[in-house]
C-alpha cells in the first residue's frame, strides 16, 4: 500500500466505494428484481427449488392477469381514489398553506403542529366508528368513502409541504404584486401557483404514491366493488391464491405505475417530505 | 416621443382591489382565515367526530353478535383490554417493531448515505435502486418477502442457507416478528437513505477540508462533522417513521395474520381483530383509546424533541 | 406634481416603536435619501409610505391627497424591492406589463409603454428573458422598469443597490442618478450607505432610533453636522472623535484642551458652554495636517497607513489610547510606530456638547436638535 501514489490509492479508494454502493444497491433492489423475474416465469419455474435465475420467459402471466383477478377493476380504482383524493387534497392544502405561509398569526405554528399530530393519531383508534358511520352512510366499499378518507390522511403532511414551498418564496414578491394591483386571488393563480408549481408537483406526486400504497383503510373499507390494487394483491395471501408467477405478475403491474413516478420525482420529493429541513 | 410624457401628462393607472391600507390588510387576514378554515375544519371534525364516538363505545358493552344489549359498563372494556394477554403481547411488539426498525433505518440509512457520497460509477443509477422499496405497496413487499423469497423451500433465502450446507429456516414460524420487522426495514431504510443522502449533499465541503488539515481521520470527521449535520435530518426521519411504523397493518395482515399465537400481532393489528374478527366494538374501542393515548405519549415526546426544530427553520 | 407630506407618524408593531414621530415634506422631483445604521427604522418608513404598513398614528399626505389610508396599489407610487421581487415565471415582458395588466389596460398601451420604458433602460434585446437568465444588473433594471410602466408619481427604492457587487453598485448608482433627471420624477432612496446617499440625493434624511436626525442637503450634513450622530454617519473615514473640556468659552470662540495633550481655540459660538463641561471634539481625517512630531502639539504614534494611491489614510494614536484617522498625500511615506505631529484646520473642526449636540459657527441661526 505504500506504494500506491495520492493518485493510485484515491482511485483504489473510488472503486472500493463504488464497488462496496453497488452491492448493496442491488441487494435492497434484490427482491423487486426477482418479482419482477418471477413475473415472467411459468408457475412450475416459479415454485421451483432451488429457485431458477435462468429460465425460459413466458408473458402468460400477464395475459391471464385480467381473466383470474380482473386487474382493470382494481387498478382504475386505485387511479380514481389516487387521484381524487389528491385533488380533494390540493383544493385544501393549497388554500391552507398560502394562509399560513403568508398570514402568519401567533397559532400557525401550533396549528401546524397540531395538524401533524392528527397523523399521530393511529388509523386503529378510529377504526370502528368510521366503519360503523360509513356502513350507515353507505358509503363502504365505496371508491367516494376510501376518497374521503385519503384525503383526510394525507391532508396534513399535504398542508406541511405545499407551506414549504410557500415559505421559500420571498415576501417582497407577494408584496410587489399588491403594489401592483393584484386581488388575493389574482395573487394565489397568478403568481403564486406559477412560482410554487414544482412544489405543488411533488406535492401531488408524494400524495398520489401515499393513496396509490395505502392499505389499512382500503383492506378494511372495502371488499370488491371499490378495492383498490393494495387490496387486491392482499387477497392473493391467502393458500388458494398460490400462484407466485401470477402474484408476481400483478405485483408488478401494481407496483410498477408508482415506482416510475417515484423514481421521476425523487429530487422534488424529498424537499417536501423532509419538511424543509432538508435543502 | 418625449420623455417627460412617462411623468406627466398620463393619468395615473387605475387600480382593481381594495381601497384602503385597512381595508386591504382586512381582506388578506379575512382571506387568510377564509383559506385556511376548511383544512382545520375537516381535521377537527375528522380527529374528534370518531374520537368521541370511540369513546362512547368503549364505555358501553357492544358486540355486533348480540345487538340490542348495549348497557353502560363504565371502565370495564379498558380492564378487559388492559388485562387481555394479546395487550401484553401487542404493545411490546409495537414498541418492538418501532424502536428495532427505527434503529435499523437510521443506522443503514445514514451508513449508506456516506457510502454513495462521494462520486463513482453509476451513482444514479445506485441512487435510484436505493430508494425504490419505499415505492413498493405494503401488502406487495409483504407477498414477495413472505412467499418468493422467505419461503421455507422455495425461497431465495432458502437456496442460500442449502447452497452454504445449512439447514433453511422457517421464518415465519421461527423468527415472525424479525421477519416482520426485515419486511419493514427494508421498505423504511430507502426513504431514510433518500433524505440524509440529500442532507449529505448539503454539507459544507469546506468544513471537511478544514477538518482534514487539522488531522482529521476520516472517522473523526464522520463523527464531529458529518454526524452532527445530519442532526435535522434524523429528527425528521424518525418523527414520520413512527407516525407510519405505529400503524403498521398491512404488512401482518397479509403474511402471519398477527400468529403465531400473539408474536405478531402488534396493537393495530390486535384492535382490529377484536373489532372485526370478533365483532367486540366495545373492547376494539377501548383498545383504539389506548392506541390513541400511547400514539399521543409518543407524539408529544416527538414534538417536544423535533417539532420546534421543524418550525424554526421551516 | 408629486409633493409628499409626512405629519406627526408613528408606527409601532406589538409594544415596540418603531417610528416615534416624523414630520418631513418631500418636493416634486427631489431626490430623497433615508440613511441610517440598520434597525433605524428607514425600510419601516418606506414601507409606512408604500402601504405596505398600517399607520398607527399621523398622517401621509400625497399633494392634497390623504392617503394615509388608502391601498397601497391606489397610491400612485410604485417600488423597487432589495431582493428586487421579479416574479420568476414571467418575462421581462410581462413582469413589466402585469400592473398595466390586472388595471385592464388595452393591449396596445401595455406594449407601447413598455416598449418606452425598455427603451429608457436598454432592456430592449431583454424582453423575451425570464429574470433568471439576467445578470444582477439587468435585473435591477427590470425592477426599475416595472415602476417606470406605471407612471407612478413617486418611486421608492428599498436598498436596490445592496445585492450587486461593487462596481457595478458604482455603475447602477450612475444610472439611478441618470434616470431621476431624465423622469424628472420623485424619488424615495433607502440605504445604509452613506455613500450612496451623498452621490445620489438632493436631500438626505438621516434617521435613528425612529426618528430624524437631521434633513438636510448632502453638503449641509457633510459641513454642519447638528449633532455627534450625523457627523459620525455622514463621511468616510469615519470624523474622529476625541475627548476634551471646555477651558473657556463665549460667543466669539471656544478654548478646548484635549484629554491627549493639545489645547484648540475654535471659531464656534460658545455662549451656551461653560468653562469645565465635558465636550467632544470633531475632526474629518481630511482636515488633519501630518507634520513632524515637533512641528506640533498633537503628538501621536503611526499605527497602519493604507496607500489608496491618491490618499493615504493613516491610523494613528494619541498618547492618551485614543485612535483616530488621518488622510495625508498619496506618497506619504510615515513608518509604523513612528512620532508625528498633527495639527488639525481649525475652522473646519466640530465640537459638540455633552449631550452630543453640535455647538453652532457664530451667527448661525442655532438649529434643533
Amino acid at each position: 500500500m505504500s506504494m500506491l501514489t495520492l493518485k493510485q490509492s484515491r482511485r483504489l479508494q473510488t472503486v472500493l466505494i463504488g464497488g462496496l454502493a453497488w452491492l448493496v444497491a442491488l441487494a435492497i433492489f434484490f427482491p423487486i428484481f426477482w418479482m419482477i423475474l418471477t413475473s415472467f416465469k411459468t408457475e412450475i419455474d416459479a415454485f421451483a427449488t432451488p429457485p431458477q435465475l435462468f429460465f425460459t420467459p413466458t408473458l402468460e402471466n400477464y395475459v391471464h392477469i385480467d381473466a383470474r383477478s380482473d386487474y382493470f377493476h382494481f387498478a382504475w380504482n386505485s387511479v380514481v381514489i389516487s387521484f381524487g383524493s389528491t385533488l380533494a387534497g390540493m383544493l385544501l392544502a393549497v388554500p391552507a398553506a398560502y394562509s399560513m405561509a403568508f398570514f402568519e398569526t401567533k397559532r400557525t405554528k401550533s396549528t401546524l403542529l397540531w395538524m401533524l399530530s392528527t397523523k399521530m393519531l393511529p388509523p386503529v383508534g378510529v377504526l370502528v366508528p368510521i366503519y360503523l358511520l360509513f356502513k350507515d352512510a353507505g358509503l363502504l366499499d365505496t371508491k367516494t368513502g376510501l376518497v374521503i378518507i385519503y384525503t383526510l390522511i394525507n391532508l396534513p403532511i399535504m398542508v406541511w409541504m405545499v407551506y414549504t414551498y410557500f415559505k421559500e418564496i420571498p415576501k417582497d414578491i407577494l408584496e410587489a404584486a399588491r403594489l401592483d394591483g393584484a386581488t388575493p386571488a389574482q395573487e394565489i393563480v397568478r403568481v403564486l401557483l406559477p412560482i410554487g408549481k414544482g412544489g405543488l408537483a411533488s406535492t401531488v406526486l408524494l400524495s398520489l404514491i401515499l393513496c396509490w400504497n395505502e392499505a389499512f383503510w382500503s383492506l378494511n373499507l372495502t371488499a370488491s366493488s371499490a378495492a383498490p390494487l393494495t387490496a387486491m394483491v392482499a387477497s392473493y395471501s391467502s393458500p388458494e391464491g398460490l400462484f407466485w408467477a401470477k402474484l408476481s405478475a400483478v405485483s408488478t403491474l401494481a407496483c410498477a405505475p408508482i415506482l416510475i413516478f417515484g423514481w421521476l420525482s425523487q429530487k422534488q420529493l424529498v424537499r417536501g417530505l423532509s419538511f424543509g429541513a432538508v435543502k | 416621443m418625449s420623455i417627460s410624457t412617462v411623468q406627466d401628462g398620463v393619468p395615473a393607472v387605475p387600480a382593481p382591489g381594495p381601497e384602503t391600507v385597512k381595508a386591504d390588510k382586512r381582506l388578506h387576514s379575512r382571506v387568510g382565515l377564509l383559506t385556511v378554515s376548511p383544512s382545520v375544519l375537516a381535521l377537527l371534525v375528522w380527529m374528534i367526530v370518531p374520537l368521541a364516538m370511540t369513546i362512547y363505545f368503549s364505555l358501553i358493552r357492544y358486540n355486533l353478535l348480540y345487538p340490542g344489549e348495549n348497557e353502560f359498563v363504565g371502565l370495564e372494556n379498558y380492564y378487559f383490554f388492559l388485562t387481555d394477554e394479546g395487550f401484553v403481547h401487542g404493545a411490546l411488539n409495537t414498541l418492538w417493531l418501532v424502536g428495532a426498525t427505527l434503529l435499523i433505518s437510521v443506522v443503514a440509512g445514514v451508513l449508506i448515505a456516506v457510502l454513495v457520497d462521494t462520486p463513482f460509477w453509476g451513482r444514479g443509477i445506485v441512487r435510484v435502486l436505493l430508494i425504490s422499496p419505499f415505492f413498493i405497496m405494503p401488502t406487495v413487499s409483504a407477498l414477495v418477502w413472505k412467499n418468493l423469497l422467505l419461503h421455507p423451500v422455495s425461497g431465495v433465502f432458502a437456496a442460500v442457507w442449502n447452497f452454504f450446507g445449512a439447514t433453511p429456516v422457517d421464518w415465519f414460524a421461527e423468527y415472525p416478528l424479525q421477519a416482520i420487522i426485515l419486511i419493514v426495514s427494508w421498505q423504511w431504510v430507502p426513504f431514510a437513505v433518500l433524505l440524509l443522502m440529500t442532507a449529505m449533499q448539503s454539507l459544507d465541503q469546506e468544513q471537511k477540508e478544514a477538518a482534514r488539515l487539522d488531522g482529521a481521520g476520516p472517522i473523526a470527521i464522520f463523527w464531529h462533522i458529518t454526524l452532527p449535520h445530519l442532526t435535522r435530518p434524523i429528527a425528521v426521519v424518525v418523527m414520520i417513521e413512527t407516525i407510519f411504523l405505529l400503524s403498521i397493518f398491512a404488512e401482518i395482515f397479509t403474511t402471519t395474520g398477527g400468529g403465531p399465537g400473539y408474536e405478531t400481532t402488534n396493537l393495530a393489528y390486535l384492535i382490529y381483530s377484536q373489532a372485526l374478527l370478533q365483532f367486540d366494538v366495545g373492547m376494539a374501542s377501548a383498545g383504539g383509546l389506548v392506541a390513541v393515548v400511547i400514539a399521543n405519549i409518543a407524539a408529544f415526546i416527538l414534538i417536544r424533541m423535533i417539532g420546534k426544530n421543524l418550525t424554526e427553520k421551516a | 406634481m408629486a409633493d409628499l407630506t409626512i405629519r406627526n407618524l408613528k408606527k409601532s408593531f406589538e409594544d415596540i416603536d418603531i417610528i416615534k414621530g416624523i414630520d418631513l415634506d418631500i418636493k416634486d422631483h427631489e431626490f430623497v435619501v433615508f440613511v441610517g445604521p440598520s434597525g433605524c427604522g428607514k425600510s419601516t418608513l418606506l414601507r409606512l409610505i408604500a402601504g405596505l404598513e398600517e399607520v398607527t398614528s399621523g398622517s401621509i399626505h400625497l399633494d392634497d391627497r390623504d392617503i394615509t389610508d388608502v391601498a397601497p396599489a391606489k397610491r400612485d407610487l410604485a417600488m423597487v424591492f432589495q431582493t428586487y421581487a421579479l416574479y420568476p415565471h414571467m418575462t421581462v415582458r410581462k413582469n413589466m406589463s402585469f400592473a398595466l395588466e390586472l388595471a385592464g389596460v388595452d393591449k396596445a398601451e401595455i406594449d407601447r409603454k413598455v416598449d418606452e420604458a425598455a427603451q429608457i433602460l436598454e432592456l430592449g434585446h431583454l424582453l423575451d428573458r425570464k429574470p433568471k437568465a439576467l445578470s444582477g444588473g439587468q435585473r435591477q433594471r427590470v425592477a426599475i422598469g416595472r415602476s417606470i410602466v406605471r407612471h407612478p408619481k413617486i418611486f421608492l427604492f428599498d436598498e436596490p443597490l445592496s445585492n450587486l457587487d461593487a462596481a457595478l453598485r458604482v455603475q447602477m448608482r450612475l444610472e439611478l442618478a441618470r434616470l431621476h433627471h431624465e423622469l424628472k420624477a420623485t424619488m424615495i432612496y433607502v440605504t445604509h450607505d452613506q455613500v450612496e446617499a451623498m452621490t445620489l440625493a438632493d436631500k438626505v434624511v438621516v434617521l435613528n432610533g425612529g426618528h430624524i436626525e437631521q434633513v438636510g442637503s448632502p453638503l449641509e450634513l457633510y459641513h454642519h453636522p447638528v449633532n455627534a450622530f450625523v457627523a459620525g454617519f455622514i463621511g468616510t473615514p469615519k470624523m474622529a472623535f476625541l475627548k476634551g473640556k471646555v477651558k473657556k468659552a463665549d460667543r466669539a470662540g471656544v478654548t478646548v484642551q484635549l484629554d491627549c495633550g493639545p489645547e484648540y481655540q475654535l471659531p464656534l459660538d460658545g455662549s451656551r458652554l461653560k468653562a469645565g463641561e465635558p465636550v467632544t471634539f470633531g475632526m474629518r481625517p481630511e482636515h488633519i495636517e501630518v507634520t513632524a512630531a515637533d512641528a506640533s502639539p498633537f503628538k501621536v504614534t503611526l499605527d497602519v497607513t493604507e496607500h489608496l494611491g491618491a490618499d493615504t489614510f493613516c491610523y494613528v494614536k494619541a498618547q492618551n489610547g485614543e485612535t483616530l484617522t488621518v488622510r495625508a498625500g498619496g506618497d506619504y511615506g510615515g513608518r509604523f510606530g513612528e512620532q508625528v505631529g498633527l495639527i488639525p484646520d481649525l475652522a473646519h473642526c466640530h465640537l459638540f456638547d455633552e449631550k452630543g449636540r453640535a455647538v453652532p459657527k457664530p451667527g448661525a441661526p442655532a438649529q434643533a436638535a
